[in-house]
């Protein structure tokens, strides 16, 4: 059978085999409503104590600071609208390179009578310091910036960030979803430096889809964007999803025993690929600055990227143009025109997002199957002018 | 609701269930709470010379932790004068029990409930506080 | 043998039914894509396997698969509903209309819209749990834009005459959202005919995965919304948020089984629903809640008087089964469904809802029955008001000492 070769991890990642062993019993026997009081209840509510209890041990946080939701996506709404809404409408700061599920809220809230600044970066996609230094000197409520981008895997250096925007007083929020598995996190420590609330998303580190959370100091006050039962200690109702929570719980733990190997293999095969790249004349995104250990992103110039990942598909290799959480999306990446990419170089954009069970092999059969393609695409063009 | 060994024995096994006949010598009773707010207890204490508690029988309409306090209370009544019954404290039953902090009202209840018998035993007795 | 405790308590939610088990399983591990992906075959498959799922959601309730937003459950789906349709509509009034015995996520939800400014009205039920429609048509008013009645009662059982409401809402435009997490697969739905604007979906309701639901968005006329979550725009902007692909297909194949088997099924649980009321209908002072004609045939809510609910609970251990809802936590309160109906505080504080399903068996009914017999004679032999009434006397003459 003709199986494509997956690199495309940080759209999302297949649920590892023994998460999906842990959450086969709670589609059968153990099926029952976390909030019934009878031992099928409590049985599903156990279980939920002790995934919860597993992502705050995997992220050093406490499990009363772990609000379970749907998706990551959900969780970011949570605290940018949550928090917005107990506070009298100011100053809200969020980096143009931030998500869409940050960015949206973010204007919506924009709409609601609250000021938005989008802290530009720089070339590399970091955080712009003298721009940052301004906005926080506006004393901003709320500042919401990405631990490592989905797109480029740059990764920003939150403690000096959160320190200065809480002596502003605001609250800081990170979307760690991508960070979350390929670099050490340690919530205790990140608060203590004023980072006050963190996303996290179970199907990007080898859970299911529909499992994620808010790990959120208890001193965020937040509003519930789902009510009506009061789960989550009120900040979010709807019956549990026990069996996808009971995967992310797992999925914690084996990110957290498998973390630093990982890193290690996938930092190898990114400079592999790097080295292919840079052989081949791409240009790489973000390439001066801290980056997740999976993640490259490239582009050949004068290549369309929609164009070459169709290829590579069809090639037998699965790799993204842009962000894949956003559906078809005929604009070149917000990202890359944040870092001052130009709009010919940024439409030729290819992330390739390595992940568990990637090999040297792969890597290499993609690089010859890119020069390829490069190579027959190139003479077309050539051809057409 | 997670239930103590001791409140499911007495729940399972409750001691001194029934009903004394309410004319029957030395007999007082003690009802308290209320069908409305979801315990009500009878307690009935049978009173002998000297004062001492001989036996005692309840009934409760209740929780788990209501029908186990009451049950506790018959036995911890009975040998006892009435004076050192009424030296019985809800804390005592509680911990007893063990009970979890939105159960204490059933103790309260018990130890409310030996009041309201005692004092029909002096009512019917004539005696003074 | 049975196995113990014996489950009726499928109104709280049901086992995923094997056969949609075995549907969702490739999904999280070979077909594992995300269906936003768009360069790449694994994100083409899933997204596949989501279009099919959403057309089995519509075809159960007959409606265009374009009309079914995915969310992640009927508690989002009701909050996306009502929110979303009284911030967009605010212009045209700011009144909303629903029904004491609603379930959680309506009624906190309104109480949110209150605190935004918005009115609501709590309409009473008659005392068989059903909506009056007169008095629902008085309780319209000019600025009224939405009134939201769910179908089938959780915790009672009753079917509300949803085809009539959305007569009357419709000749006044106004928009009627229908919570239907109890309905799907126990009551037919046509959307087709039905004048309902917005519906509520829930799979684990039906025998499909926690953690997915569905919005029934009507598109003629056209229903607008506010969208609740904001992000990468899935769900044409109504919902942003990864699409969890197992669960959407735990959904379609859930919902498509119901849509085979429901004929068959619900003859199958009404012969052993009245079996089991046939079986206590012999012990005295036994209540039903609740109509009993309109309901559906899986429930049946029950006040065993002069016995309190926790501790009867408590003595049938080995079923498990729930008094009041199971969506509210641990609470010690009597149900606020019962209460609506007009039941006293005893008879709601002694009710057991008793919700029978896909594989509940004719031996698992008559040991409950037995159980019943047993543990309320038991407990009445226990109960001073039990022996009260026996004595003759009235309760409701009886002074109670307060406390
Ligand atoms: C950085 C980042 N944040 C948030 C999300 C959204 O999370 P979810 O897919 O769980 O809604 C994604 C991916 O979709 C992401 O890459
Ligand atoms: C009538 C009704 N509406 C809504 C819900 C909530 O649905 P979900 O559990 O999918 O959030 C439930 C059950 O919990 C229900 O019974």
């Amino acid at each position: 059978m003709f199986a494509p070769v997956y690199l495309d991890h940080n759209a999302t990642t297949p649920t590892d085999p023994a998460v999906l062993e842990a959450m086969l019993p709670y589609f059968s026997a153990q099926f029952g409503n976390a909030s019934s009081r009878h031992e099928y209840g409590r049985a599903a509510r156990r279980a939920i104590d002790q995934a919860r209890n597993q992502v705050a041990e995997a992220v050093g946080a406490h499990a009363t600071e772990v609000v379970f939701t749907s998706g990551g996506s959900e969780a970011n709404n949570l605290l940018l609208k949550g928090s917005a809404a107990c506070l009298r409408p100011g100053l809200l700061a969020v980096s143009a390179a931030e998500h869409p599920c940050v960015l949206k809220p973010a204007e919506q809230l924009a709409r609601r009578g609250w000021t938005l600044a989008k802290l530009p970066v720089d070339g590399d996609g970091r955080i712009d310091g003298e721009h940052y230094e301004a906005v926080m000197a506006r004393k901003p409520k709320i500042v919401s910036l990405l631990l490592a981008n989905n797109e480029t895997g740059v990764i920003q250096d939150l403690e000096p960030l959160a320190a200065r925007a809480r002596a502003a007083g605001a609250w800081f929020h990170s979307d760690a979803v991508q960070a979350f598995g390929k670099l050490p996190l340690d919530f205790r420590r990140l608060n203590s430096a004023g980072v006050h609330a963190l996303t996290l998303s179970a199907h990007k580190m080898g859970g299911p889809k529909g499992a994620a959370a808010l790990i959120v100091d208890k001193r965020v006050e937040l509003e519930p964007l789902i009510a009506g039962g009061g789960h989550e200690r009120g900040l979010r109702s709807g019956t549990e999803n026990v069996a996808a929570i009971v995967g992310f719980g797992v999925a914690c733990r084996l990110a957290v025993e498998r973390r630093s190997a990982l890193a290690a293999e996938l930092a190898r095969l990114r400079t592999q690929l790097e080295d292919g790249l840079l052989g081949l004349g791409a240009k790489l995104f973000g390439a001066g600055a801290q980056r997740l250990p999976n993640t490259v992103y490239f582009a050949v110039a004068g290549i369309d990227g929609e164009t070459l990942v169709g290829h590579l598909d069809r090639a037998g290799y699965a790799v993204a143009s842009g962000a894949a959480c956003s559906s078809a999306n005929p604009e070149p990446s917000h990202v890359l025109r944040a870092m001052g990419v130009d709009e010919q170089l940024a439409r030729a954009a290819v992330r390739v997002s390595l992940g568990r069970g990637n090999n040297e092999e792969q890597v290499a059969g993609f690089l010859a199957t890119l020069k390829s393609t490069v190579d027959r695409l190139q003479r077309l063009t050539a051809m057409a002018v | 609701m997670a239930y103590s060994v001791k409140v499911l024995d007495h729940y399972e096994n409750p001691r001194n269930v029934g009903s004394f006949a309410r004319d029957e010598e030395g007999v007082a009773t003690g009802m308290v709470g209320a069908p409305a707010c979801g315990d009500v207890m009878k307690l009935q204490i049978k009173v002998g010379k000297g004062g001492i508690i001989e036996d005692a029988k309840f009934k409760t309409y209740g929780c788990g932790s209501a029908i186990a306090s009451s049950s506790l209370v018959t036995e911890w009544v009975k040998g006892r004068t009435i004076d050192q019954a009424m030296d019985i404290r809800n804390t005592q039953i509680a911990e007893e029990l063990a009970l979890p902090p939105v159960k204490i009202h059933c103790s309260i209840l018990a130890e409310d409930a030996i009041k309201a018998a005692v004092a029909d035993y002096r009512k019917k007795h004539g005696e003074q506080g | 043998m049975l196995k113990l405790p014996i489950y009726l308590d499928y109104s709280a939610t049901t086992p995923v039914d094997p056969r949609v088990a075995e549907k969702m399983i490739p999904y999280l591990v070979e077909k594992f894509g995300n269906p936003a992906s768009r360069s790449h075959s694994f994100g083409w498959e899933a997204e596949a396997a989501v279009e099919e799922a959403r057309e089995e959601v519509a075809n159960l309730v007959n409606a265009d698969p374009k009309e079914i937003v995915w969310t992640s459950g009927a508690t989002e789906s009701n909050n996306l509903a009502l929110k979303g349709a009284a911030q967009f509509y605010c212009g045209k009034g700011k009144h909303l209309i629903t029904v004491k015995t609603e379930h959680k996520a309506v009624l906190d939800t309104c109480r949110e819209l209150e605190r935004q400014g918005f009115a609501v009205s709590y309409l009473d039920v008659q005392e068989n749990g059903l909506i009056d429609l007169e008095a629902f048509s008085s309780a319209l008013r000019p600025d009224t834009i939405l009134a939201s009645v769910m179908f089938v009662n959780n915790e009672i059982g009753v079917i509300q005459p949803i085809a009539e409401l959305g007569e009357i809402c419709r000749s006044r435009g106004i928009l009627l959202h229908v919570d239907a997490a109890q309905a799907t697969g126990k009551v037919a739905i046509d959307l087709a005919t039905l004048k309902v604007d917005l519906m509520s979906f829930s799979a684990h309701k039906t025998y499909g995965p926690k953690g997915i639901g569905a919005l029934y968005v009507q598109r003629k006329p056209r229903v607008r919304l506010n969208a609740q979550m904001h992000g990468g725009g899935h769900e044409r902007g109504f919902r942003s948020g990864t699409l969890p692909t197992h669960q959407i297909v735990g959904m379609g194949e859930a919902f498509r089984l119901a849509r085979l088997e429901m004929g068959v099924e619900n003859e199958r649980i009404r012969m052993l629903r009245d079996r089991l009321l046939r079986g206590v209908s012999d012990i005295d002072e036994v209540y039903i809640n609740g109509d009993m004609e309109h309901r559906v045939p899986h429930n049946l809510n029950l006040s065993f008087a002069y016995v309190e609910g926790e501790s009867l609970l408590m003595a049938i251990k080995d079923l498990a089964v729930s008094s009041g809802s199971a969506c509210t936590s641990a609470s010690l309160e009597p149900s606020y469904v019962l209460r609506a109906l007009g039941r006293n505080d005893e008879l709601a504080h002694s009710s057991i809802r008793f919700t029978l399903g896909r594989f509940t068996t004719a031996d698992e009914v008559d040991y409950a029955t037995r159980l019943l017999h047993e543990k309320i004679s038991r407990l009445r032999e226990l109960s001073p008001l039990w022996e009260m009434v026996q004595e003759g006397v009235d309760l409701s003459t009886v002074q109670w000492a307060a406390h």
